[in-house]
């Protein structure tokens, strides 16, 4: 097996299936304590936290969103997941000293120049088609990829097929098909 | 317990295991989309392996319910297709975006602004794009052993043959 994922990672099979009981252990826990199954995601988040600071400026206008009232703008199960997933990663990082502050990818640096505002404007613009997208798609790989096809969603599998597919193209296209 | 609570606690470990998979990462997000290193594409597949077995047995026993997102053809097929246009881009999905910043990658704080930018002009959007792309063919909250009319277990059974089968390929090939 590669050692890839650095010195002091896990096997991506390893952390994958432990991430896979923690799917159906919280499958079951959000019906226990919320009285409906709710499974892991993301995006839907986003759209909350987007209404939430929306609101602190002109309040009226979000509630006469047809959007977010569909989506409800408040902190739920699913945004304090996504904070957890913050959390989690920074205290997974510092206890194996993998953290580090980083500015511009290395790989972006070779492609597109060490420029911190290029790469700021690249992780926005890209974010912002990415997000648009996924709400469209009504979901991200967590929402559709994983607990789409854990669930051996339809959807999930066209979702999933075409993140990657587009993706790769994308990819291809902005980083050429060289191995690096 | 209270559902914050639980949300929280769920995703202190969920973000530990991304970061420890190493899949946070810019390196292997680009990597996974230019096919040179499968680390996510392992880690995904792994965890749909042993969450699809998980909530399948929970399910049957009557103790949750699935609930699928509904296929609908052109949200999903237009979609999808930005979604892969904005991963590729930005280097990041919504999920590893914010446990990127966790690990101090901190460009993806700009990735996380743009998401919240998209997620506005969508809910703007969404009128207008609810009487014409998500207006013309829903498929319905449909799973695959519904559409091929087989017990579900024959399915999972079925794709979990194809998973482990991609991880002995991986592995052979040592991608």
């Amino acid at each position: 097996m590669s050692t890839s994922g650095g010195s002091n990672g896990w096997s991506p099979y390893l952390a994958g299936a432990l991430v896979g009981l923690l799917a159906a252990l919280s499958a079951a826990a959000t019906t226990k304590v919320m009285g409906k199954t709710n499974f892991l995601g993301a995006s839907t988040t986003f759209v909350r936290a987007a209404g939430l600071i929306e609101k602190a400026v002109v309040p009226s206008h979000v509630e006469k969103n047809e959007y977010m009232a569909k989506e409800k703008v408040r902190v739920d199960w699913q945004f304090m997941l996504v904070l957890g997933i913050l959390l989690g990663a920074s205290l997974a990082s510092r206890l194996d000293g993998s953290f580090s502050w980083e500015a511009v990818p290395p790989i972006w640096k070779e492609r597109f120049g060490p420029s911190p505002v290029v790469r700021a404007l690249g992780a926005f613009v890209g974010g912002l088609v990415a997000m648009f997208g996924a709400r469209l798609a009504d979901g991200c790989p967590s929402g559709h990829g994983l607990s789409g096809l854990m669930q051996m969603s339809v959807s999930g599998f066209v979702a999933l097929a075409l993140f990657f597919s587009v993706g790769v193209l994308t990819a291809h296209w902005l980083y050429g098909g060289k191995p690096s | 317990m209270n559902p914050l609570i639980l949300g929280l606690v769920t995703g202190v470990i969920f973000g530990f295991l991304l970061q420890k998979g190493r899949v946070l990462r810019f390196e292997k997000q680009l990597g996974a989309l230019r096919l040179q290193d499968f680390t996510i594409i392992k880690f995904m597949l792994s965890s749909i392996l042993v969450g699809m077995f998980g909530l399948l047995i929970l399910q049957q026993a009557g103790w949750i319910a699935l609930s699928h997102k509904p296929f609908n053809l052109g949200a999903v097929v237009i979609g999808g297709a930005l979604f892969g246009v904005g991963w590729a881009v930005a280097g990041y999905c919504p999920g590893t975006s914010v446990g990127a910043v966790g690990e101090g990658r901190w460009h993806a704080l700009f990735a996380i602004a743009g998401m919240l930018a998209g997620a506005a002009l969508f809910a703007e959007a969404y009128p207008w794009l609810r009487k014409t792309v998500l207006a013309w063919k829903d498929f319905g909250k449909i799973g695959l052993p519904d559409l091929l009319g087989i017990n579900p277990w024959w399915c999972a059974l079925g794709l979990a043959i194809l998973y482990l089968g991609l991880f002995v390929w991986f592995e052979r090939r040592r991608l």
